[in-house]
């Protein structure tokens, strides 16, 4: 993984993208939280979060 | 000795390939084991098989090298939905659980799938092109060469030219997403009523049926198209970027009429569509083929990718004498693209020198034989355990039998030697007929393969006898080769017959294998690759004095090619063929047991060509006991944290709190004791989870992707600063673009 994220902090540097980032980085973040509500046995305790 | 295991996976086609120190010691698709047609999960089956064939363990990989940069391909997803911002919200929607549910930590899905594999083997990644281009040059037999991979997309490049050298590839050029020429003949491939990665060579073989009326239409209107082959799309046509079709309204417009569905008959209209689209593909492949030969000087070209198996287009490059040589990667798709990975590490490894290539001649790919193989003593126990009759025939009667029964106009199963890689039967896993009777054709395609009457079947022809039945002088070895019949061997229809009408016109003395256009897709059979096969196609032209026979895959519509003689015997009695030969063993199909022969899941035709599989629908069960005791410790914690607010809220009126605990506190060791207990209340909270879960996630994304992403979708754009080129400039002469320096396989230092 951590090569990929090498790979992919060489990309936002030679494309001069660092504005996806953060997009990105939420976009995970998100993503995460959303599988886990699906697949996690604790789904079912998060649900009033969301 | 260096063992590299090579994987493509997660969007169609998935596969393995094992290279031991440069050889290829075998390589297979996962649908061939799973039975599921383009399976694209992880393909822990064809995994299973490689490293068996080898004699191998996991534990004793050197590399497992991954086919594409999954977060190259994410980002772009991402430019992706904030270029067609409002409209990318089901796409978005759907695709981005699938990313982070596995396809972006490749790593951790093949530590996860792999678990003997040890610590210290690096999991490395190619581009999705540069694994087509090892693909097509490491096994090719050329010492230079020019390499042209062109296919949907990969992380940015649709097209790449690159120059091989010896043990070396370099990247020069790429054309970039959207502009893609596989997009485009996708695009039509729908429109005309064929399903998308697995259709495209229907309409290839509808094209001939057609006039090319829409051609000027498609170059005028659809793309802008420079000399040197690279083009850009106009995207006011197509909604591909979106997620949910190919085409829209425009598109409809443009060539009159919605898209063609599936069970509706094939018009005029459709014909004519396929041939434009046919013509304007051959167009930009052959302007993109002089321009990789000026780019590269090279006098040799290699080719693969998905497009590369537009075998009418690859014809015609060779006939242009645009390059002194050509050789395709049989397994041009996403497929073969597992084994370019692994050969790419063995080539470019991450670390130390580079091995030497020597070219060998023809290939190196073994006739594509890569997969599976039976012997006669693997064959008997299953033959015996399915209940077949059957008779073992001696090797002096074996070849002459079954080119009799070909004589005799039967059809016949063949299942010989090891499993092909890639879309073709060539020979080991086909269904072989006379190429000489008028009715084979039709027979095959109602009654054996149940598939559309206009599809064509390839010969078989000797190689040393291809120029005398052919205009091609090259060998063929992998039905990547269209040419034409010879002229005195062809038989020109009525001028009034036009459309589908042709289907029922013999068009040659080989009416079986030729095209309404009096084409051929060639396989030519050498006594080298094949030697079975080649004492056959000599012992039948001994018979009838016709060199060729009818090649067809071993399944039928809707259903991966064959694997095991199993499968060869269940194919076998759901069809019409008339005998099955497996190794040395001879069914015939009158003499099976009426039981079986009735009991066969009969093929019904509403059944067939089932929507592609597609992972990560339903919930993701993990039926393992460190799940069940996971589940168990989380939902007594719950309950024991709700007990004991209760008790401290309310003392006086909940006062069983002790014996609560006491009773939580059991549950918890019997679970840690005998997880399975509670297997089933794991499935049920699991699965009730997910269809709960479903649809609040999919609200809370739509209202990510509306809210935050489509604003600032378009302040990107309105500050000219599009996340990817969409643009069209009369203008300017090229569309290429310098490809990114390889550096993926090589770790930094």
């Amino acid at each position: 993984m951590w090569q990929l994220a090498k790979e992919f902090f060489r990309f936002l540097r030679e494309e001069k993208k660092w504005w996806l980032i953060p997009l990105i980085a939420l976009l995970l973040l998100l993503a995460a939280m959303l599988i886990f509500g699906t697949s996690s046995v604790l789904a079912p305790f998060m649900y009033p979060f969301l | 000795m260096r063992k590299i295991l090579g994987l493509s996976a997660f969007y169609h086609d998935a596969a393995a390939a094992l290279v031991v120190d440069g050889e290829i010691i075998a390589a297979a698709q996962e649908e061939r084991f799973s039975r599921r047609k383009n399976d694209d999960r992880f393909p822990s089956q064809a995994i299973a098989y490689c490293l068996r064939e080898a004699g191998l363990t996991e534990a004793d990989l050197d590399a497992v090298v991954f086919y594409d940069k999954p977060i190259l391909k994410f980002v772009r997803s991402v430019e992706t939905w904030l270029t067609v911002a409002p409209c990318g919200a089901r796409s978005f929607v759907q695709a981005l659980p699938q990313w982070v549910g596995g396809r972006l930590n490749v790593v951790g899905t093949v530590r996860e799938e792999l678990p003997r594999l040890p610590a210290s083997c690096p999991i490395l990644f190619t581009t999705h092109h540069q694994a087509h281009a090892a693909s097509a040059f490491y096994p090719s037999p050329f010492e230079e060469a020019a390499i042209l991979t062109v296919d949907g997309v990969g992380e940015y490049a649709t097209t790449t030219i690159a120059r091989g050298h010896g043990n070396a590839i370099e990247l020069l050029q790429e054309l970039r997403f959207p502009h893609s020429l596989g997009l485009l003949y996708s695009a039509f491939t729908a429109y005309c009523g064929f399903h998308v990665n697995s259709g495209e060579y229907k309409l290839m073989g509808l094209a001939p049926y057609g006039e090319p009326v829409y051609a000027d239409r498609i170059r005028e209107q659809l793309l802008d198209m420079k000399a040197d082959g690279s083009f850009r799309l106009n995207l006011d046509f197509f909604s591909f970027m979106e997620g949910q079709s190919m085409t829209n309204l425009r598109f409809h417009d443009l060539f009159g009429g919605r898209p063609r569905h599936p069970s509706e008959p094939i018009e005029t209209r459709h014909l004519n569509v396929a041939r434009s689209i046919q013509t304007v593909t051959e167009d930009i492949l052959l302007r993109l083929a002089r321009h990789a030969r000026e780019v590269t000087g090279a006098r040799n070209l290699c080719m693969a990718g998905g497009v590369a198996l537009n075998c009418v287009a690859n014809g015609l490059i060779l006939r242009e004498k645009i390059f002194e040589r050509l050789w395709i990667q049989p397994a041009a798709g996403d497929a073969g693209a597992a084994l370019g990975a692994a050969l790419a590490a063995w080539f470019q490894p991450p670390e130390g020198p580079s091995p030497v290539r020597t070219p060998c001649v023809p290939d190196s790919m073994k006739g594509a034989a890569l997969g599976p193989g039976f012997t006669d003593d693997d064959i008997e126990p299953l033959l015996k355990e399915v209940g077949a009759v059957y008779r073992c025939l001696d090797d002096p009667s074996f070849v002459p039998t079954v080119a009799q029964l070909l004589a005799d106009q039967k059809v016949v199963g063949w299942v010989q030697g090891r499993m092909e890689f890639g879309p073709r039967a060539l020979g080991n896993r086909s269904i072989l007929g006379d190429a000489r009777s008028p009715r084979m054709q039709s027979v095959m395609n109602l009654k054996i393969k149940f598939r559309e009457s206009f599809r064509p079947f390839a010969p078989l022809v000797l190689l040393e006898r291809v120029a005398d039945y052919f205009e091609l002088t090259e060998p063929s070895p992998y039905m990547m080769l269209v040419a034409p019949v010879r002229p005195e061997l062809r038989n020109p229809p009525s001028p009034e017959a036009t459309g589908l009408d042709l289907v029922r016109h013999p068009h040659s003395s080989l009416p079986a294998v030729t095209h309404v256009d009096f084409s051929a897709r060639i396989q030519t059979v050498d006594a080298r690759t094949h030697p079975l096969l080649h004492r056959l196609l000599g012992e039948f032209e001994k018979i009838t004095g016709c060199g060729v026979l009818v090649n067809t895959s071993f399944n039928i519509r809707g259903e991966p090619i064959i694997c095991t003689p199993a499968d060869a015997y269940r194919c076998f009695l759901k069809t019409e063929m008339d005998a099955l030969v497996v190794g040395h063993f001879l069914l015939l199909r009158a003499e099976q047991p009426r039981p079986a022969v009735e009991g066969a899941d009969r093929v019904r035709v509403e059944e067939l060509e089932p929507a592609l599989p597609s992972s990560g629908d339903g919930p993701k069960l993990r039926e393992q006991p460190s799940e069940w005791r996971k589940f168990v410790a989380v939902w007594v914690a719950a309950a024991s944290l709700l007990a004991y607010l209760l008790h401290h809220r309310h003392p006086s009126t909940f006062r069983t709190w002790p014996y609560l605990q006491g009773v939580l506190l059991i549950v918890l060791v019997v679970g840690m004791i005998r997880p399975r207990w509670f297997r089933k209340p794991y499935r049920a909270v699991t699965i009730a989870t997910f269809h709960v879960g479903k649809p609040i996630s999919q609200v809370v994304l739509r209202v990510f992707y509306w809210v935050l992403l489509t604003p600032f979708g378009w302040t990107l754009k309105a500050s000219g600063h599009a996340p990817l080129p969409l643009h069209r400039d009369p203008a300017v002469s090229t569309y290429w673009s310098a490809a990114p320096l390889l550096r993926g396989l090589r770790r930094p230092a």
